[in-house]
This record gives C-alpha cells, structure tokens and sequence, in this order.
C-alpha cells in the first residue's frame, strides 16, 4: 500500500479503516534462500536491500522479540559522516547518501532532518585533529567546514562563552548531519522488506546453527528449523552470544550506554552540538524534547540500564557547555547494549564457516550506519565479495594489524 | 478577593493569605496551597493546552503524576517550563503563565489541529510531508518543531546553584503514607539508621487526603504524633521535597531534595535543589498508589479529574473544582469522594457506576450499571451524557467530574532494574513481582495492599523483615485502628459508544482510536503501540493512561493483560531539573584546576595561562610592547638558544619505581633496553601497548640499583601508571618492584640554553660537580641546592640545546623559580611557556601528543629499531603484524614551505604534486606545525607515506577546509642541529 | 555499583577504573613460535558471556589495588571480589 497525501485524505475521511499492517506477520517457512538474524535497524536493511537491489527472494528476517527493539528504537538518532579514518569514511558518507534518499526510496518519512552536526574544540591540539579530520572528510567526498570561535558563537549563541572552564576555540561542522525519527527506520524498512516479499519473522529465537563440514545448512529456532545456505547475523549487543553458537568467539565486548531526553521544550537547539572537553553531547527532537548521551558507563553489561555516576558525568558537561538547560528536565534515561569492537569500528564480513556473515561491532555509532551497512552487508550476503565502501571492515583486520582506531584507544572497547 | 470554590476545613493556613498570578491575571489563595488548589478556589479550572490538539484542559490529579496542568512558572532567567501546578507550592508573588498556545489559552490558534483531527490520526507524520523531497527541513519541519514542544525555556543561564550529597542509611523508606510512617516508626525505634523521602511538602500520604482512615483518631494527629517522636530520634533523617527518582545497582538510589522551589527565590547560602546519592543497605518502597482513569469520548475537558484527586483537594486544601459534581466509578472508592463532597456542602448530581452492584446512598443519586457517553463544555464541563441501565440516556448537569477506575500500586522504583510487575487479577492492578529484589522491600498500597490497616500493619512488618536481615532486631509498634475495607472492583476501563475521541493518554492525545489503529497496522507488542502513538512518552510518562491503553491492547489482541506486559520502567520516577545532576560542576567549577608550583610566580608576570588536562600551564610571559603572541613566542625561543630560559615541566608524570626487580620490570614495560642502564644514567624509553603501537615515551632515570624515575608525558601520566601497576599486579606479581606517582611530589623545571649549566652551577650547592665532564648528556643525580635542599638533576633535552632538569620538593618549587631567575639575570634568563616549548621541541624533531596520538607505530616515529627483538617488552609481538610493518609505511618527517612566506597547518593533507585531491591519492598528513624563529619559516612535523624515502623531495601540502594549497620540502624532522653536538657541550 | 574491596571494604566503583576480562592475567608466551596467533586471541578475543564475569578493575581513586571482580554482567550482581595479584599467582604468574 502506497503512502501517499491522496491516500491519507482519503483515509481521514473513511476514519482510517483502510490501512494495513506495515508489515506482515509472517510464519517461518521450512527453507530460505537468505536468512538474516537480528530484525533491528542493520537487519532489516539488510532485508531491503538485499531484496530491492540485489533482486534477491526467499528471504526471512528472524527477530527475538519485536522489531526495532534495540539499538535503532533506543539511541540518539544522530546521522553524520565525520570519520577520519579511511576505513571508515566511505562507509559513513554512503550511508549519509542513502539517509538523504531514504524517504522516497521506502516512501516512508523517517524525518531525516540534516540540521547540521557541530563538533566543539577547546584546545589547538583538538583544532589540528579537527582539521585533518575535515580535510579527511572532504577528501572522501563529504562535506565539512572548520569555524572559529565567533561562527560557533553565531550558530550557538547560547553556549558558555564568557565563564568555561574549558573555552570554545571553534568547531568542525558537518551541515549535512543531523538526526532521524529513529524507530520510523526500522518501520520503514521493514515495511519495504515484507512489500519485496521478505517473510519478517517476530518472537522467533535463535537457538543453533545447522553446520556441516564448515558450512552453513540451517538453523534452530524457537519456532522450528529452518533450513538455508546463507545466514546473514546482524544483532548488535547480541553478537558474542548469537556467534558462540557457531563456536565463534569475536573481537567484541557487550558494554552498556545510557542516553537520556528532556521533557519537552519549544524549539532551543539547532543542530547536533557535541562538547569536546567532556562526554556530552545533545540534539532537539521534532517533538522539543532535548535528547543526549555522554560516554559508556565502561564496564561489562547485559543489563540493558546504567548508573549514576555516567547520569551526572554527562549532565555536568551539559551544564558546563550550555548553562541554560538547568532548569530543564529530564524526563528518561535508557540504556542499550552496545556490541563495543576492539578498535571501535565495525566488521561487514565473512566467518570462516561457509555461509555464515557477521555485520557487527558498531560501538555506539551503529544508527547512522544503518543504510549503508544493510547495503554493504546485502552486498556481501548476495555477491559474495565485500561493498568497496567496506573493503576494510574486515574481522582479519586484527591479526594482520590494518586496525581502524579513529580514538587511537587501542585494543580497550570501554575507550572507543 | 474571591475564592469561590473554597470549602470549609483542610489544611491550609487561612490566616497567611498569598497573592499570585495566572497568565497576569491576579489571584489569592492560601499558605498550604499548591498553585493547582488556588486556582481551582478561585473557580479556574483552564490551565493548559495538549500537546498535539491544543485541546483546553484542566487540572486532572493532586500530585506528580499530572498530565495537564502544566505551567510556565517564574519569568526570566529563571523561567520553568513544563511545571505541574500540583507540585508547585503557593508562595507570595508567584507568577505563571499558561504555555503551550498562541495568542492566549483561551484562544489558540493551534487549536486548529484538533479541527483537523481525522487526518492526524497516530503516526500520520511517517505516511506525509515526503513531497517534494526538499521541503521537509525548509517547510514541514521548521511547522512542525514551532507547533510542538512544550513549554519554553528562558535560553539565559540557570543563575540557581545547586548541590550534590552522599547518604547512608540502614532503611531508606520511600514514601510517608500509613506504610511508610509505620515503617519509619518501627525502624527508628529499633535504632537503625533510617531515612524517610517523601516528594509532598508535608508527611502523610494519603492520610491528609482522606476522612476516617482511622477509626479512633483523626489521621492529621496520628500523623503529627509519628512525626513528632520521629524527629526526636537522631536516627532518623526526615526529608520532605525530596522525591526518590532511581532505584540503581547494589542499594544506591537517587534523590532530588527541592530546597528552595517553594520560595521565590532561594536564599542567598541554600542551592535551589540538592542531588542525593542514597547507599541504603535495605529499602521499603512504600510509595503508594496512583488513581488510574475510565475513559470515553471527550473525557478530556477542564473540569474531568480524578475522583481521588477531588477528595484531596476537598480534604487537605478545602477547595471543589465546581459546586456541581459528578462521579464516574468501577469500584467503591469513587463513592467515597461523593461522601467526602457531599459532607463539605457540595452537590452531588449523580454517581455513575458502571456496576450492578453499588453502594447505595441517601444524600445523592446512585446511578448502577450507568456509563458516560459523552461530555459537553468547550472551556470547561458543563453536563455529561449518561446511559442508563435500561439503555436510555440522560444528560447530567456538572462542572466537574470524577473519575475512579481503579488505583495502580507505584511499581516503579521497584522496576527500575528491569523487573516487571505482575497482574493481580482480585484487585485488577499490577503489583511487584514477588520474586523481587532482597534490598527493596514493598509495602502498603505500592504493594497492592489497599486497606489502611493492611498499609500500617504491612509497613511495620516489611521493615521488620528488613532490619532482621540485618541482624537488627525490631518489633512491630502498637498501630493505631483503621479501616480495612476490602477492594471492591470490576475492571472496566473504556466505554464502547460512538465515533468521538476518547483519550488515553491526555497530554499528548493518544485516543482509544489510535490505539485501535496502531493495533490495526501491526503494531502489536506493547512497545511498538507505545512508539506509534507516543502513549506514556509525555512528561508524565503515562502515569494516568499506560494502564488502560494496556486493558485496551489486550481486548484488541484477545490476549490478558498479563500476556500483554508493560513497558519498560526507567529512572526518573518523575522529571528532575537537569541543573541538578551537575550540581556545582558547572562554568569554571566544572573540572578542578591543578596548578603548577610556579603558577603564582608565573601570574605575578602576568603569564598567559592554557589548559592542559586538568592543569594550567603558562602558554607564553608577553613583555612590555609585545601586542602579539608570536612576539612574545618568538622571543622565548630564540632566548633559549642564544642564553638560557626556564620552563616548568612539573606536569610531565612521574614515577617512582623501587626494588631488587626495578631495572627488569622496566625492561618488560619499555620496548628498548633498560636493564643494563647504569646508576647516575638517565635513558629515553618508548613505551607500547599490548598491541604493539606506541602508547607514551619519556625518560627513566637510575638514581640507584634499585630506584629509577619515569617521566610520562603529561596527557599520560595517569594512564601509564596504570598500565604499570597492570603489569606490576596482574603479569608479574612475583617481581619486586614498587611504583609510586610522584608527579605532585616534585616540582620540576627546564633549565635549557648554551647557559644553562653556568645558571645551575650558582643554584646548585658546590659539593656538586656538573661540569660536561662529571655530568655529561643524560647524566642524572641526587643533589642540594641552596645550602642542602635536597634535589634532583637530569641532563635531558626537549629543545636540542644543553639543557636540564632540576626537581625540588614541590614546597620549595616557587622559592626554586624566583632563585633561578634572580641568579639568572645575568644571562638574561628567559622564562618560557607551553608555546615556546612546543616550537622548540617541532624544531628539534621531538614527537609529542600530535605525533603519539594512539595510532602511531614505533617505525612511523622513526624509532623501529628500538623495539628490542631479544627480549620479552610489553607489545613487542603484536608490533610485528604484517600490516604495522609495511616498508611503504608512514614516516615522521620535517617539511618546510617552499615559500618561506607560506604557513603550513597542522591537520593538513599531503598529496602528491600533479594528483587529483582525493582520499585514493592521500599521503599523509601534518601533524604539528609552528614558525620557527630559527629556520626563519614556518616548519611542520608530518606522517608521509614512505617519508623516509622522501627527504628533499617536494610534496603539496592542501587543506581544503582552509583552501590552502602550498607546496613544500620533504625534510628531516630534526631542523636544529641534527648531530645532537648543542646537547654535549 | 559498590565494589566490595578485600582491602579496604566496600567502596563505590567510580573510584575504580575498568579494564575487561580478568583473561588478560593470562598472558601468552611472546617467545613461542605460535606467539603472533596466541597474542592476537588473547588480546582481541572475548567471551564476553551473558552471565558471570571475571574482570579487572583499578581502585585509582583509592590504594591503586588490581581486583578481579566476579560480576554477572546481566543483574550487575557481584559475587566475589580478591586482589588480582593473588588471583595471577594462581594463575601461575610470577615474574
């Protein structure tokens, strides 16, 4: 069913009586040519793609609980491009591409909103990493603009200028960053997916993988075997969990990040502004609620919620970067579960298990990655050879040493 | 003035009359008055817009859990949006304004929404608003983010402070009802350690709510009795405003106690609000109950609140929001507010409810087995259309309305850590799961324990259980009698009429329709109902609606509550200013300041100060006449290699290192040699992590067989004393070895310049030789200076020239400055800062934090062949992966302009001539770059591919970003004296 | 969280700094001719299970102790807390 501003009149006037699920809900079958674990954000677009693109058919997305019920439906929807590294820029600004076709594409608003994303510097150490990251950016293909002090202030009057601690030296701005209605792009996709024909499977568990002669024939799930040749595994904070079941032990620790929004306020905050000289940072939903994060709470978790001590971190440098929120409050604080890479970059890969894919390691940054790595990832799954915006993105990568460390942080997940 | 709708009795203090004022216009109430019971004494019953419609709307509760009532309070900079006036106490002068509309809240435009209703149904904004493309962020969006949104902020600095806690508790019980005061009691009296939060103003919970909870005595003088021999107890902690917001790991909760909100302002030494950590070894939530909605369509007007919240507001602060009222009810306790009403001299038009079964009364009219269909009253209610047991309809008079459907135990602190509650289906409510958590204990109604008897007694016993667990003995108190009426409920949560709205969730209208037709386009699981509709995701987080929109999912999907779930529950229980989380770590007390030993010596010269991590450090000393940095900079270093000039280095880290296993520790942590470092000799050391990239360098000094002193760099110097007492602890707990930070021990300067050593020798007591014989270059040793103070001297460069460095206990570091510039003056001693430094050491070659960024191999800094390959260091195997050992590999290298007029950027790219500006053909990059009074140019440090290779080629140095595009000359990085002969002499 | 120290008691676990998995006690053989494959597994490779954890954190805020804290990192419930240096020596660490 096409969305359309004739259809939604129409509807209006008959009550909205004709609108059909989003998406169906479907039974698993006994076989599929293309089986993707994990019904998030990557998962589904992977799905979309793989089916829209790729003309692939015969294919199940498989998810746990309900869709969207991770990371896409439980981050601070920011999108942006401003990555250093050459590992991971082409990755990132493909995907700002697709973010920026992405409502015509799945005819689905996910109000991608390129408000612009500003990064503070504080000392000239971080204006000389800004601009070689800039240039980086540019040199990608991106778009990126290094300001003073005195364009900062133009954009962002509101910021402490007069009483820091740590003084506002300039900026980096990527203009065509910004933020998207996060859960819309889980709907949305899955909605173009299950209009391919993709079979969107909810409350179906994995449980084991089929594998015979290190090859890929199936798997268990909680809702019978399903047979198939290609699995594609995209579940984020689940990676080790689901991949242990394949006997694989990967680079990546399971770590907790909370982010937090404000009640909501009529229109403060332009962009994305990001403090760099403490963990904070904040942009204003559509709806006026402020919404920001800080750093991982850094240790181990599963437990899906955080502490104290990160909620006062952040909101210290939030008061420490724009004193007028004060009075402001906040109105909930959640946690994810981030799937936290040893170089904090991700890994579209193969595994040495015929047929098995792993797309995973996406640290916080997974949400601005979703076009791109459900497009790098159907690429992989349908051609067998890596998308050349992630030939980099390899699990290898750490035995060989090509590591892609934006942070420089080393072999530490809690530090990326 | 007149206060209209004011009743006799409750408890307010009628003889302190307060003046405020509601969207300009002035009122009075009383002391005791929230702003919500004044307004509604003063027959206001308009106090707010909806968030999507603009709908009008009245005050719906007496407490946090307000959907509707929410207010601009104070103006200026101190202006708070979003504040429910049930929370805000009267104080004199207040001052609100209604937000949310435009022009005003009685005619708003936006309103406009709400004709349009049909076509804003739930999510319609995903199916929209994608044609053409490009108008979103120019058209659509900009409308809709004006459109929403609440209330405003002022945009000017928060000017209240605030403050944060830390409290330790034995029993910290949460909430002050019957269950909670029966607890504390209990608890106090066995002597524990007890803290009791409550959010209202005042102790007692519903006890100030209610008539005849107590049979025997009236609840008020109960109340103030237990209070009374509480505060007597030094055990126990009594805090009132202070709401308990976050259950949290290991017994920890968080508090917000609103010192100052109930003034106009918070005295001149109170913060407006303090952030608690409570560490309670055993907790009792006994946070009571929250009255939950029936809803039908247009149950939203001014005027339609909850039936418990009447008795409230009749009770505690004798006011009735209209002198006709009706109730609608599913259980016996709505009879009650008809009771309570009626006896205060209120009309009773009817009480509906929607069971056969039903009290009966004499003073009002009973209408059993009756249902509203719908309401009428666009301002406020006016009547409301009732269905009759036989079907027919009749229209009922009223201007306010109560509802009773059922009251939903406060779970949420116990859920906080991801516990769900369960459905009870006798009292058709979710109570907490029994399996809970043995540091939180429930009691009374939040435990679904509705009867007063049943809160007191089960308060008493809870905290009982809870001391006993803590090996405190207690007994349960002689409690006063009180009612035990059983709950008396049959479900019903919606009626089933017509084609109107019927809302669930008031603030941000999420109607019975929605619902249906997210349920109708797959929205099925609770979580994808509460995203597609935004149920509970307004400032009260569906305190009053998530409940029924549940029953409703339920019926929708054929499936029981209990299958059904809930949501998740998350901190805060109620929203809490965000000044508060930050308390005083805000402006210049958002980090502490560390300071150098010099740094009242270097202020004195009227320093420049940087921030350096947490430090200060002196960035450059400008001089009379200097306008410019570059002045000052220049001069600065040139000082230092023409004479001499002095710079204190004390936050570079230090660490001591001691014990038999010192040298061999060392020579594990450090990529090169240090185990045959002999004493009095002090050694560069590169240090890599595990993976085999460089992770820090500094200097380690061997002051005996047993001791040496590690430099780190100062962004480092916590980092790598970690990471040495890992390997110390954790790898070879059997050496002997001890590390110690001295870094605040031990003031430190550079001595630097051709003389430096002649400067020293007047410092520096004669028993000690320094001459380039007896202490040649990275010599190192324990001295005196001036007359026996105990000191240390290292001959180490960072500038290239002959240069030391001289520690003295950190006492003595600002006499140890003044002396040596006061004995330096004959050698025009320079001091120097942070800038000159940072030139001198880009002059010399020297890497620092550009260079050591994390990313960097020991090859690319040009240092490959120190990595020791005939012993065990830490990194050493991981360095020689393939892809780190790659011949074409970065290479630091110098570069100057070939136009010595040129400047070149750190951050710049490098390219090669003639290449297309792109990523494919990137070779490298600038890393540090300064003008260099020496060379006469600008010069930079650069990672380029196969640098090495390169000396005296030429190469493109662009930096789009700044539209720089120069060429210039691949050099060494060392552009002063690449011998090394200045450091010797 | 609170972190029960064997040393000093219970102190709240923002004095400490987190490391990971307690494995990296259990550093390979750098001499070994299977050195580079042994280091990569060891220093790259996790677990990281859903369940009972043994990890290492720094009291930097305190007496600068290595513990191994045993944690279950789905209910951040910790069950035993010991000086890591005597669980390396365990482990047959020593020099």
């Amino acid at each position: 069913m096409r969305y359309s501003a004739f259809r939604l009149f129409l509807e209006g006037l008959q009550g909205q009586s004709g609108w059909k699920p989003v998406w169906r809900d479907a039974a698993p079958q006994a076989s599929y040519d293309y089986v993707i674990v994990g019904g998030g954000g990557h998962g589904l677009a992977t799905a979309h793609y793989l089916a829209k693109v790729y003309k692939k058919a015969r294919i199940a997305v498989l998810e746990k609980g309900w869709i969207g019920g991770g990371n896409v439906g439980r981050n601070t929807t920011i999108i942006r491009s401003n990555y250093l590294l050459d590992g991971n820029e082409p990755l990132y600004e493909f995907s700002l591409k697709l973010w920026e076709g992405l409502e015509q594409d799945l005819n689905y608003n996910a109000m991608v909103s390129q408000r612009g994303i500003l990064n503070l510097c504080h000392s000239d150490v971080q204006r000389d990493a800004y601009r070689r990251r800039g240039n980086a950016m540019i040199l990608n293909g991106a778009d990126a603009e290094l300001l003073d002090q005195d364009q900062v202030r133009e954009m962002a009057p509101f910021l402490d200028f007069e009483n820091a601690r740590f003084p506002i030296k300039g900026g980096l701005l990527q203009r065509r960053g910004g933020t998207v209605r996060h859960d819309a792009v889980a709907w949305g996709y899955a909605r173009s997916a299950d209009s391919h024909g993709v079979d969107i499977i909810q409350n179906c568990e994995v449980t084991g993988f089929r594998i015979e002669n290190g090859a890929i024939r199936g798997l268990e799930t909680g809702r019978g075997y399903i047979g198939t040749k290609k699995i594609g595994v995209a579940v984020a904070g689940s990676s080790s969990r689901v991949m242990a079941m394949a006997g694989l032990r990967l680079p990546i620790e399971s770590h907790v990040l909370q982010a937090f929004v404000s009640e909501g306020l009529k229109p403060l905050i332009p962009g994305v502004i990001t403090f760099g000289a403490g963990h904070f940072y904040i942009s204003q939903s559509d709806k006026g609620g402020l919404v920001f994060g800080g750093d991982i709470d850094g240790y181990n978790s599963y437990a899906q919620r955080g502490n104290l001590p990160v909620v006062v971190d952040v909101l210290e440098g939030g008061m420490a970067l724009m004193p007028m929120i004060g009075r402001a409050r906040l109105l909930r604080m959640w946690g994810g579960i981030m799937d936290m890479s040893m170089d904090g970059s991700p890994v579209i890969d193969r595994t040495p298990i015929d047929g098995l894919y792993f797309n995973g390691g996406w640290c916080y940054g997974g949400f601005k990655a979703t076009p791109a790595s459900g497009y790098a990832f159907a690429h992989l799954l349908a051609t067998d050879m890596p998308h050349e915006t992630a030939t980099q993105l390899r699990l290898d990568r750490f035995r060989t040493g090509a590591l892609i460390d934006e942070k420089g942080a080393g072999a530490q997940p809690n530090l990326h | 003035m007149s206060q209209k709708n004011r009743l006799v009795g409750g408890q307010i203090d009628r003889s302190r009359p307060l003046s405020f004022a509601f969207d300009g216009k002035n009122y009075e109430g009383y002391a005791g008055d929230t702003l919500a019971s004044a307004l509604l004494a003063n027959d206001v019953r308009l106090m707010g817009r909806s968030f999507k419609y603009h709908r009008p709307r009245g005050v719906f509760s007496a407490g946090s859990e307000e959907p509707n009532a929410l207010v601009e309070l104070r103006s200026g900079a101190r202006q708070e949006p979003n504040t429910r006036a049930t929370m805000t106490e009267l104080y004199d002068g207040l001052t609100a304004m209604s937000q949310n509309r435009f022009p005003s809240l009685r005619f708003d435009m936006l309103a406009f929404n709400d004709a349009l209703s049909s076509f804003l149904s739930a999510g319609f904004y995903y199916k929209t608003f994608m044609w053409p493309p490009a108008f979103w962020e120019k058209l659509y969006e900009p409308a809709i983010r004006r459109a929403a949104g609440l209330g405003r902020l002022s945009g000017k600095e928060d000017p209240d402070s605030y403050d944060k806690g830390f409290l330790h508790c034995d029993l910290l019980i949460i909430g002050s009802g019957p269950s909670g005061l029966a607890a504390a009691l209990t608890a106090g009296r066995a002597g524990a350690e007890v803290i009791l939060a409550e959010e209202d103003v005042v102790f007692g919970g519903r006890l100030l709510a209610e008539q005849n909870l107590l049979t025997e005595q009236c609840g008020n003088e109960w109340v103030s009795d237990v209070i009374g021999e509480l505060s007597s107890l030094p055990n126990v902690r009594l805090m009132t405003r202070t709401t308990i917001f976050g259950q949290y790991d290991h017994g920890i909760f968080g508090a917000v106690e609103r010192v100052s909100d109930h003034l106009p302002e918070p005295p001149a030494d109170k913060p407006r609000q303090i952030l608690w950590r409570i560490y309670a070894k055993r907790a009792l939530l006994a946070a009571g109950a929250t009255e939950r909605p029936i809803t039908f369509e247009n149950n939203d007007r001014p005027g339609v609140m909850l039936a418990g919240a009447m008795r409230a507001y009749a009770n505690r602060w004798a006011v009735t929001a209209s002198t006709d009222i009706a109730i609608f009810t599913n259980n016996d306790d709505g009879h009650r507010t008809a009771w309570d009403l009626d006896a205060k001299g209120v009309n009773i038009a009817a009480v509906i409810d929607s069971r056969m079964d039903t009290p009966s009364s004499t003073e009002f009219e009973v209408l059993s087995g009756a249902q509203i269909l719908d309401s009428h009253g666009r301002l406020g209610l006016r009547s409301v259309k009732v269905r009759l047991k036989d079907g027919s309809t009749r229209e009922i008079s009223c201007g306010a309305l109560g509802l009773s459907g059922g009251w939903n135990p406060n779970v949420h602190l116990a859920c906080h850590k991801r516990g769900r509650p369960v459905w009870n289906e006798t009292i058709s409510t979710f109570v907490p799961a029994s399996s809970g958590d043995h540091l939180l204990r429930i009691a009374g109604a939040a435990a679904g324990i509705f009867s007063t008897h049943g809160a007191l007694h089960s308060g008493a016993e809870e905290a009982v259980k809870a001391l006993n667990d803590l090996d405190v003995s207690a007994h349960v108190p002689e409690l006063p009698e009180a009612e035990d009426a059983p709950v008396k409920i049959t479900p019903f949560w919606y009626v089933k009429s017509g084609k109107g709205r019927a809302w669930l969730d008031l603030q941000n209208d999420v109607t019975v329709k929605d619902v249906q037709l997210a349920h109708q386009e797959g929205f099925r699981s609770v979580e994808h109902m509460k995203r597609y509709t935004t149920l509970g995701m307004a400032t009260d987080q569906g305190k009053t609606a998530n409940v029924g929109a549940l029953a409703l999912l339920a019926e929708l999907e054929g499936k029981t509550i209990t299958e059904i779930g809930t949501t998740i529950f998350r901190p805060p229980y109620t929203p809490v200013s965000m000044g508060t989380f930050a308390g005083r770590s805000r402006g210049k007390d958002f980090r502490p300041y560390r300071l150098t030993p010099s740094h009242k010596w270097a202020a004195e010269q009227g320093a420049v100060f940087v921030e350096a991590g947490n430090w200060l450090r002196a960035q450059w000393f400008p001089t009379q006449g200097e306008t410019h940095w570059r002045q000052s900079v220049d001069r600065e270093v040139l000082a230092v290699r023409k004479s001499v000039g002095a710079c204190d280095v004390t936050t570079l880290g230090k660490i001591d290192v001691q014990g038999a296993d010192a040298a061999e520790f060392l020579n594990h942590i450090y990529c090169n040699g240090f185990a045959k470092l002999p004493v009095g000799k002090v050694r560069y050391g590169l240090m890599l992590r595990e993976d085999g990239l460089a992770m820090d360098d500094g200097t380690a000094a061997r002051l005996a067989e047993d001791h040496f002193v590690v430099t780190t760099t100062t962004a480092n110097a916590v980092p790598v004393f970690r990471h040495m007492e890992f390997y110390r602890q954790c790898l070879w707990p059997g050496l002997d070895v001890q590390l110690i930070s001295t870094t605040e021990a031990w003031a430190q300067f550079a001595v630097a310049g051709p003389n430096a050593r002649k400067l020293l020798q007047k410092v520096i007591d004669p028993a000690y030789d320094i001459s380039n014989e007896a202490f040649p270059y990275m010599a190192c040793g324990e001295i005196t200076v001036c007359g026996d103070l105990r000191a240390r001297l290292f001959r180490i460069s960072f500038s290239g020239e002959l240069a030391y460095e001289i520690a003295v206990p950190t006492r003595y570091g600002d006499a140890l400055i003044r002396r040596l510039m006061e004995a330096g003056k004959e050698f025009d001693i320079t001091p120097y800062g942070t800038e000159a430094l940072g030139v001198l050491r880009i002059e010399k070659g020297h890497a620092a934090g550009n260079e050591l960024n994390g990313q960097s191999t020991a090859a690319m800094l040009g240092m490959g062949r120190m990595v020791s390959q005939k012993k065990d260091s830490i990194g050493r195997v991981l360095a020689g992966r393939p892809y780190l050992q790659r011949e074409d590999d970065y290479r630091l290298v110098g570069l100057k302009p070939v136009n010595s007029k040129e400047t070149i950027l750190a951050g710049a790219h490098l390219m090669t001539a003639g290449d297309t500006v792109n990523a494919a053909n990137d070779q490298g990059w600038v890393t540090s770059a300064a003008y260099s009074p020496h060379v006469g140019s600008s010069i930079a440090l650069a990672f380029l591919k196969n640098g090495e290779a390169r000396h005296g080629g030429m190469i493109r140095i662009v930096s789009p970003l700044d539209n720089l595009d120069i060429e210039g000359e691949v050099t060494s990085p060392h552009f002063i004296d690449p011998e090394g002969d200045r450091l010797r002499v | 969280m609170i972190i029960n120290h064997p040393l000093l008691g219970p102190r709240d676990s923002q004095e400490f700094v987190y490391l990971g998995d307690a494995s990296l006690i259990d550093r390979p053989n750098a001499m070994a001719e299977t050195a580079l494959d042994d280091f990569h597994d060891y220093l790259y490779l996790r677990d990281n299970p859903a369940g009972s954890h043994k990890e290492l954190w720094f009291h930097e805020q305190g007496d600068r102790s290595w513990l191994v804290v045993t944690r279950d990192v789905t209910t951040h419930e910790i069950t035993d807390v010991e000086l890591a240096s005597d669980y390396a020596k365990r482990r047959g660490r020593d020099r």
